[in-house]
């Protein structure tokens, strides 16, 4: 009976979308930009008037970061994503706590073929995940996949070697990290006047030194993002402490 | 009624693999609410999360396909992995 409650109800749902509130939306791609806000945000224009931003060209834009979810996340929107910082230390922060109940380790079966590939392939993994997060204001990417790569290879290692450990310098890596970018925000407040704002000189569009103080929170929250999800992955595996 | 025929007669080539991607990915949700065991939801899971990083990829967020990539069908799946062999070992004692 549930289930066939739960069919109807999706099959009028499903009729209402297709046929009444799809036709309402715009075609992929085909919205006015004009008339949008994001359009500001896209131009790198808020104060002045409209000017087309050109790749390698541009100078002095009120933010150099040529990758625009980037402008928008770490300089439109930075306490935000201190805040999402904060949130992710809580979940871990939790995990920590939660994962503590019983001491009984994981172990997985060592395997000779994974051993191996792990060791060629866990520095590839390292520097992609550093080039994501170096990079994120000019290609896709950012502090927060960057860190979640390196993560991952974390993982790796773990799956291949049953005595690998992470230690104590992912805690304090990660204090570091988050106590950083705090850093910068009041260096910003020092100087300019406002929490988190930009005190570099935003360069060319294009270049590695571009975005003023936006590459510098990347790496940061990237370091930070790394140490803690490997600690956290650590801690569901130990059990005791990490 | 007439609407919904006219809706599949204006489908094109893109529109036809938004519609197999979500397919699948409605069938992988059903198959990882309705599974038996607790660790073939998770793979549905993790199966769910990989399909619709093609999708993000054809909406042109590349930055959201990688997170999610990254976050989603990687490293969740391996806390949660993580987690159910926790729940196990403490069912056995």
């Amino acid at each position: 009976m549930r289930r066939i409650w739960a069919v109807l109800i999706s099959a009028v749902f499903l009729y209402f979308l297709i046929a009444s509130y799809y036709p309402t939306l715009p075609m992929f791609g085909n919205i006015d930009m004009y008339r949008r806000v994001s359009f500001d945000y896209i131009s790198k224009s808020t104060t002045k008037e409209y000017q087309p931003v050109e790749f390698k060209k541009s100078k002095d834009l009120e933010d150099g970061s040529a990758n625009v979810v980037t402008s928008i996340v770490v300089n439109y929107r930075s306490f935000d994503t201190l805040g999402e910082v904060t949130v992710l230390f809580a979940a871990a922060l939790g995990v920590g706590i939660l994962a503590n109940i019983r001491k009984r380790r994981i172990e997985f079966e060592e395997h000779k073929v994974l051993a191996t590939a792990t060791g060629i392939v866990f520095p590839l993994i390292l520097l992609f995940g550093a080039y994501v997060f170096i990079h994120g204001h000019l290609t896709p990417g950012g502090g927060f996949p960057g860190g979640t790569i390196i993560a991952l290879g974390v993982l790796l290692l773990m799956l291949s070697k049953n005595e690998f450990k992470v230690t104590e310098i992912a805690k304090h890596t990660e204090q570091i990290a988050g106590s950083g970018y705090v850093l910068v925000g009041l260096i910003g407040m020092a100087i300019v006047g406002v929490f988190l704002a930009n005190f570099l000189p935003t360069g060319v569009v294009g270049n590695l030194f571009s975005a003023g103080v936006v590459p510098i929170v990347y790496t940061l929250i990237g370091f930070k993002v790394g140490a803690e999800l490997s600690s956290l992955v650590s801690e569901m595996r130990e059990g005791d402490k990490a | 009624m007439s609407n919904i025929i006219e809706f599949f007669q204006n489908l094109e080539l893109l529109d036809w693999i938004f519609y197999l991607i979500g397919g699948l990915m409605i069938i992988y949700s059903l198959f990882a609410v309705e599974a038996k065991k607790v660790f073939d939801s998770i793979l549905a899971l993790s199966a769910v999360s990989l399909l619709s990083v093609l999708l993000f990829i054809v909406l042109k967020a590349p930055d959201v396909a990688i997170t999610e990539a990254a976050v989603g069908s990687g490293l969740a799946s391996a806390v949660m992995i993580f987690a159910l062999f926790r729940m196990k070992a403490g069912e056995k004692k």
